[in-house]
C-alpha cells in the first residue's frame, strides 16, 4: 500500500510538471491548468490515504473541511468578475499564506514547541512568511478594490521600519530556534511581528508598482508552501512550492524590467510618496466632442486602442469591441497597444480584451505597437496614463523617467478618455494632455464609446 | 561548523531537490507570453494550495481531543481547498474564454 501511494505521489509531481508546462503556452494552457489540478486532486488524495502512526486520523473534520472549501472556492470563482480579477488572485493567495502559517501553528503545537535548530529555523521562518504573505495580500486586496486609499497608508520612514523589523524577526528566528523551545508568550511576539512586517512591507508600496507586489506574494506563498513540504517531508509540496516560488520571482522581473525599476526601488523606493522634482505642466488642454471624433474615426485608415486600469474600471471593454466592429465594417484598421504593466496585475487587459472576444492577433506588444503607433491616425487612450506619459522619455526629473512607454508624438491625433484631469495612479501630471496632436473627451469611457458609436451610426 | 555541514550532508536529498526544482521552475517559465501572465499567476497561485497537504498530514496525527489544534487544522483546510480549487476554477474560466474566439 505505502509502496502504491509513494508512486501515485511521484507521478502526481510529474502531472505538476508536465501541467505548469503546458500553462506557459497559449496552445495548451487550459489542458495544462486541468492536469496540474489532477496533480494536486491525486496529492490530496494520497495525503488522506497514507499510513501514519497514529490511527486519530481525524478524517470527518479533513472531509468537512475540504467540502466547504471547495464550495466557497466553486462559487466565488463563478462569481467574481474578469475586471475583479486582481483583487480575486490576491484574496486566495491570502488563504493561501494563512494556511501554510497555521501549517506551522500545527506543527509547533503537535511537537509541543520544541525540536532541533534545524527544523525550528524552518518551522519559524515559514510561519513569519505565512502571515506577511497573508496580511500583504489582504492589504493588497484593499488597495486594489479601493477600501484602502493609498494616502491613509503613509507611513513616515517606512524603509527604515521595514530593514529594523526584518533584522528583528530574524533574529528572533535564530534566538528562539537554537534555545530549542518556545514560550507562548515568545511565539505570540513572533506572529505579532511577522504581522506587522507584512503590513509595513506593503502598505506604503503604490497602485502603479501593484503588478509587482502582487506577482511577488504570490512568489511567497509559493515559498511557504515549499517550506510546509520540507516540514511535512512532501516532495510534491516541496516540488509545487518552488515552482510557484521561481516562476512568481521571474513574473516578477518582468514586471520591474517593464518600469525599468529594479526589485529593490519598488520595496523600499516608496514611489508613491517620493518627492520627485516635478516639473509643472502648463498649457491649455483642447477638447473634443463625441460627433467630431466619430467623423475623424470613421475617415481614419488605421486607429489603436490604448487600454489601462481605467478601462478597467469603467468595463469598457465590450463596448470598444462594438466600435471594432463598426470601423472594422468601414474599412478602418484597428488594433491594441498593450503595455505590459497597464492595469494592476500582470496581464490585465489581455484578459479583459478576451472577455470581449477580441481577436488575439490584434493586440500589439510594447515594441510592435511603437512600429504601428508611428504610422496610426488616431490612437485612442482608454484609461490608461502613466505608460503613455512623455515624461518618462523626456523629463530626467520625473519619478517614471526610464520607464519604456507607449509612444504618440508621431501619432497623427490622440485622443484621452478620462474622467477629470486628475493624475493617474503615479500622482503625476501628464504632459501628454497638453500635446498639440492630443485632445481629451472627458467622461466615463463607457458612455463617451456609447456616444461615439451612436453618431457612427448617424453618419 | 560541524554541526551545519552535518545538517548540510543530512538533508542533502532535500537540498539537491531544491536546486534542480528552482532552476526547472525557472526554465519552464521563462519564455511566457503576455496573454498568460494572468492566468500563470492564478494557475501558480492555486498551486501554492498545495499547503492543503500540510494541514491534512498534520491534522490526521492530532488528537481529537485537542480542539485548539484540530480548529486551526481545520481553518487551515478549508483556507487551502479555497486557494487551491478557486484558483484553478478561476483559472479555467479565464483560458476558456481565451480559447472560444480561436474558433
Amino acid at each position: 500500500m505505502e509502496q502504491i501511494l509513494d508512486l501515485l505521489l511521484f507521478c502526481a509531481s510529474i502531472l505538476l510538471i508536465i501541467g505548469l508546462r503546458k500553462l506557459s503556452n497559449p496552445a495548451s494552457a487550459s489542458k495544462g491548468n486541468l492536469i496540474a489540478a489532477v496533480a494536486l486532486g491525486l496529492g490530496v488524495l494520497v495525503s488522506i490515504l497514507y499510513p501514519v502512526v497514529t490511527d486519530d486520523n481525524n478524517y470527518l473534520i479533513i472531509v468537512i473541511g475540504i467540502s466547504i472549501g471547495a464550495i466557497i472556492g466553486i462559487i466565488s470563482s463563478h462569481r467574481v468578475q474578469m475586471t475583479k480579477m486582481p483583487e480575486m488572485v490576491s484574496l486566495l493567495n491570502g488563504f493561501g499564506g494563512l494556511a501554510a502559517a497555521l501549517v506551522s501553528l500545527v506543527w509547533l503545537i503537535n511537537n509541543d514547541f520544541s525540536g532541533e535548530t534545524g527544523q525550528l529555523v524552518i518551522v519559524l521562518l515559514n510561519l513569519f512568511l505565512g502571515f506577511v504573505a497573508f496580511l500583504g495580500s489582504l492589504i493588497a486586496y484593499g488597495k486594489l478594490s479601493g477600501k484602502i486609499q493609498d494616502k491613509h497608508l503613509r507611513i513616515s520612514f517606512s524603509t527604515l521600519i521595514n530593514i529594523t523589523l526584518l533584522v528583528v524577526a530574524i533574529s528572533a528566528m535564530i534566538f528562539f530556534s537554537i534555545s530549542g523551545n518556545l514560550s507562548i508568550t515568545h511565539l505570540c511576539v513572533f506572529i505579532a511581528l511577522s504581522l506587522l512586517y507584512g503590513f509595513i512591507f506593503v502598505a506604503p508600496i503604490g497602485g502603479a508598482d501593484m503588478p509587482v507586489v502582487i506577482s511577488l506574494l504570490n512568489s511567497l506563498t509559493g515559498i511557504t508552501a515549499a517550506i510546509s513540504g520540507i516540514m511535512t517531508d512532501n516532495k510534491l509540496m516541496l516540488l509545487g512550492g518552488v515552482l510557484v516560488g521561481s516562476s512568481g520571482i521571474i513574473l516578477t522581473l518582468l514586471m520591474c524590467k517593464a518600469m525599468n525599476r529594479s526589485l529593490l526601488s519598488v520595496i523600499f523606493g516608496n514611489f508613491s510618496s517620493s518627492k520627485g522634482g516635478e516639473s509643472s505642466v502648463d498649457g491649455d488642454v483642447k477638447e473634443i466632442n463625441p460627433s467630431d471624433l466619430a467623423i475623424q474615426l470613421a475617415y481614419s485608415s488605421r486607429v489603436c486602442i490604448i487600454p489601462g486600469y481605467g478601462m478597467a474600471v469603467a468595463q469598457a471593454q465590450k463596448t470598444i469591441k462594438d466600435l471594432e466592429s463598426v470601423l472594422e465594417s468601414n474599412d478602418v484598421e484597428f488594433k491594441y497597444a498593450i503595455h505590459p504593466v497597464a492595469g494592476r496585475m500582470p496581464g490585465h487587459m489581455n484578459v479583459l480584451l478576451a472577455e470581449a472576444d477580441i481577436s488575439y492577433d490584434k493586440l500589439l506588444d510594447l515594441e510592435e505597437a511603437n512600429d504601428y503607433l508611428a504610422s496610426t491616425d488616431v490612437a485612442i487612450v482608454v484609461g490608461a496614463n502613466d505608460v503613455v506619459n512623455p515624461s518618462a522619455l523626456e523629463d530626467p526629473t520625473s519619478k517614471i523617467y526610464g520607464m519604456p512607454i507607449l509612444e504618440l508624438s508621431k501619432t497623427k491625433s490622440v485622443v484621452v478618455l478620462k474622467r477629470s484631469m486628475k493624475p493617474g495612479y503615479a500622482g503625476i501630471q501628464n504632459p501628454l494632455f497638453f500635446k498639440d496632436n492630443t485632445k481629451m473627451l472627458f467622461g466615463d469611457a463607457k458612455e463617451s464609446i456609447e456616444l461615439i458609436l451612436r453618431e457612427l451610426k448617424d453618419l | 561548523m560541524n554541526s551545519i555541514l552535518q545538517l548540510l550532508t543530512d538533508n542533502l536529498d532535500i537540498i539537491y531537490l531544491l536546486v534542480f526544482t528552482v532552476f526547472l521552475g525557472f526554465e519552464i517559465i521563462s519564455s511566457i507570453p503576455t496573454v498568460l501572465h494572468t492566468p500563470l499567476m492564478s494557475g501558480s497561485n492555486a498551486i501554492s494550495g498545495v499547503v492543503l497537504i500540510g494541514a491534512i498530514l498534520l491534522i490526521r496525527q492530532t488528537d481529537p481531543a485537542d480542539y485548539l489544534t484540530l480548529s486551526l487544522a481545520f481553518l487551515g483546510i478549508i483556507l487551502g481547498t479555497i486557494n487551491l480549487v478557486g484558483g484553478f476554477a478561476v483559472t479555467h474560466r479565464m483560458l476558456e474564454m481565451f480559447n472560444k474566439k480561436k474558433k
